[in-house]
């Protein structure tokens, strides 16, 4: 089982959001999602600055096997990408929810939309 | 949605923690706990053992068989020795490519091994040759391979006799009190072993060769990323029936004595346009391409020139863990095949350098004796 920390939002494409106390929020790929792609070895992330639409591809992580799309969780703008990953695309696999987040957003949507951990939780059972 | 067919393994790949996916109408494992990555560092380093049941294993007999089966290749199979291997192509009428194919000669029997997704297709055609030949799928053997440097000193515990094949011959051995036939080959540029063994033998010899310290289970991910560095094609991407023998680099796979000025010249399909593309070369060749940046290449990227004219396309890419970088392999216009040659694939719609590659990216370790 995967682990799915109960302060984060998330999304149907297995993303994960959280709220920063500068209004700004961090995304990155949950530890589901990372498993199922795999060793991570390429990551191209969005430009700061640029405006995003919720549901929009906005970065791509790619493993040994395959290249896999990020759907920006929300309407917003780029604040900051990871640079780090660039080099070490292994972070994302060691720590999904810590040092591997992708990108920083200013939302201009509210995060009530997503869902919560609990929801999560079930859509992960659904689809095992 | 058909049922998927298992192979005598399946119940190992489980209990060893395998992700389990459709692979040519059967459930395969794709990796284990470790991953790919350290399953295909694992197999460079030591050893790896793979679970190839769902290939196609082929025994044709009598006395005829040889001659028989050179009317469907364009390969040496009447001079092939005692207990040698080869490597071989099935053609169509285009010299396109049908299937590519081991054939042993094992003494009594030519012992041949298609790929998973043709295997119906190609004893479709095999047994066109039943006039001549008996014709036998061997659908009650597994088939294990056990590949890496460190391979030979792990089967020497079990079968000590098979250290005295070199790559490319074959050995019916008894192993573990069961009849078992043992070529020294693969496909990951390593040496090692494929075993032929009977299917309800099969998981206590997996069991046997897992019980070494020098070997892992390995799943199809890194097998093919063990392939890719190793040049060597996939058939349904490197080749297919729109390529040709000669197209796909696979000239040193035609034997001397059938081709054109040879002594049993033609006699395969699609011999004529084969020969006329070795008389007089080809417009498109398969190469390695080597992506310049991080950003992996894959299958179906299109290559352009430095004027952005298309000249080719990806047909394998991923990235090469053994080397730490993207690779690829692909097919481009001959005055462009040159190694070293710069063009660009593009990626997600944007140009990427990469360039013409010498293959293979890793250099293969055969043990020739």
């Amino acid at each position: 089982m995967s682990h799915i920390p109960s302060n984060l939002k998330y999304t149907t494409t297995h993303e994960w959001v959280r709220q920063e106390s500068d209004g700004t929020v961090t995304v990155g790929i949950t530890d589901h999602a990372q498993a199922q792609l795999g060793d991570m070895v390429f990551v191209e992330l969005p430009e700061v600055g640029r405006k995003l639409k919720a549901g929009e591809e906005c970065a791509v992580v790619e493993s040994v096997k395959a290249a896999s799309d990020i759907y920006c969780p929300l309407d917003g703008t780029v604040a900051e990408a990871n640079a780090t990953l660039v080099d070490t695309p292994e972070t994302i696999n060691q720590d999904p929810y810590g040092e591997g987040w992708l990108f920083r957003l200013t939302p201009s949507d509210n995060l009530d939309q997503l869902m919560d951990a609990v929801a999560y939780a079930e859509l992960e059972a659904a689809v095992e | 949605m058909s049922e998927l067919a298992r192979t005598p393994l399946y119940d190992l790949h489980l209990e060893l923690g395998a992700k389990m996916v459709p692979f040519a109408g059967y459930e395969m494992p794709v990796q284990y706990p470790a991953g790919i990555m350290k399953e295909h560092l694992h197999t460079r380093a030591q050893a790896g053992l793979f679970d190839v049941s769902h290939m196609g294993q082929v025994r044709l007999a009598g006395a005829q068989a040889a001659t028989a089966l050179e009317t469907l290749v364009p390969v040496d199979v009447l001079d092939l020795g005692l207990n040698h291997q080869r490597y071989a192509l099935f053609t169509n009428d285009q010299g396109g490519i049908l299937d590519d194919l081991m054939i042993t000669q094992a003494g009594d029997h030519l012992f041949v091994v298609v790929n998973a997704a043709c295997k119906e297709q190609d004893l479709a055609l095999l047994r066109t040759l039943e006039d001549r030949c008996e014709v036998k799928e061997l659908s009650d053997r597994a088939l294990l391979a056990l590949q890496g440097p460190q391979a030979a000193q792990a089967m020497a515990r079990i079968a000590p006799e098979l250290n005295r094949l070199v790559f490319m011959t074959a050995a019916r051995v008894e192993i573990q009190g069961t009849d078992c036939f043992v070529t020294r080959s693969g496909y990951t540029g390593e040496d090692g072993f494929e075993i032929s063994v009977p299917a309800e033998q099969a998981e206590s010899l997996a069991r046997a060769l897992l019980a070494q310290p020098e070997v892992q289970p390995i799943g199809l991910g890194a097998r093919d990323s063990l392939r890719l560095e190793a040049g060597l094609c996939l058939y349904g991407h490197d080749i297919d029936t729109q390529t040709t023998p000669v197209e796909a680099s696979l000239l040193w796979a035609l034997s001397k004595v059938r081709r054109a000025d040879g002594a049993r010249a033609g006699g395969f399909p699609g011999a004529a346009v084969i020969h006329r593309q070795i008389a007089e070369g080809v417009t498109r060749k398969r190469v390695g391409i080597q992506p310049e940046g991080k950003a992996p290449v894959r299958d179906g990227a299109t290559l352009v020139d430095n004027d952005s004219q298309p000249i080719g396309a990806v047909t394998s890419g991923g990235f090469g863990p053994s080397i730490a970088r993207p690779i690829a392999m692909g097919y481009v216009t001959t005055a462009q095949a040159r190694v070293g040659t710069e063009l660009q694939a593009l990626v997600r719609g944007k140009p990427q350098p990469v360039k013409v590659a010498k293959l293979p990216f890793v250099q293969q370790r055969y043990y020739r004796g």
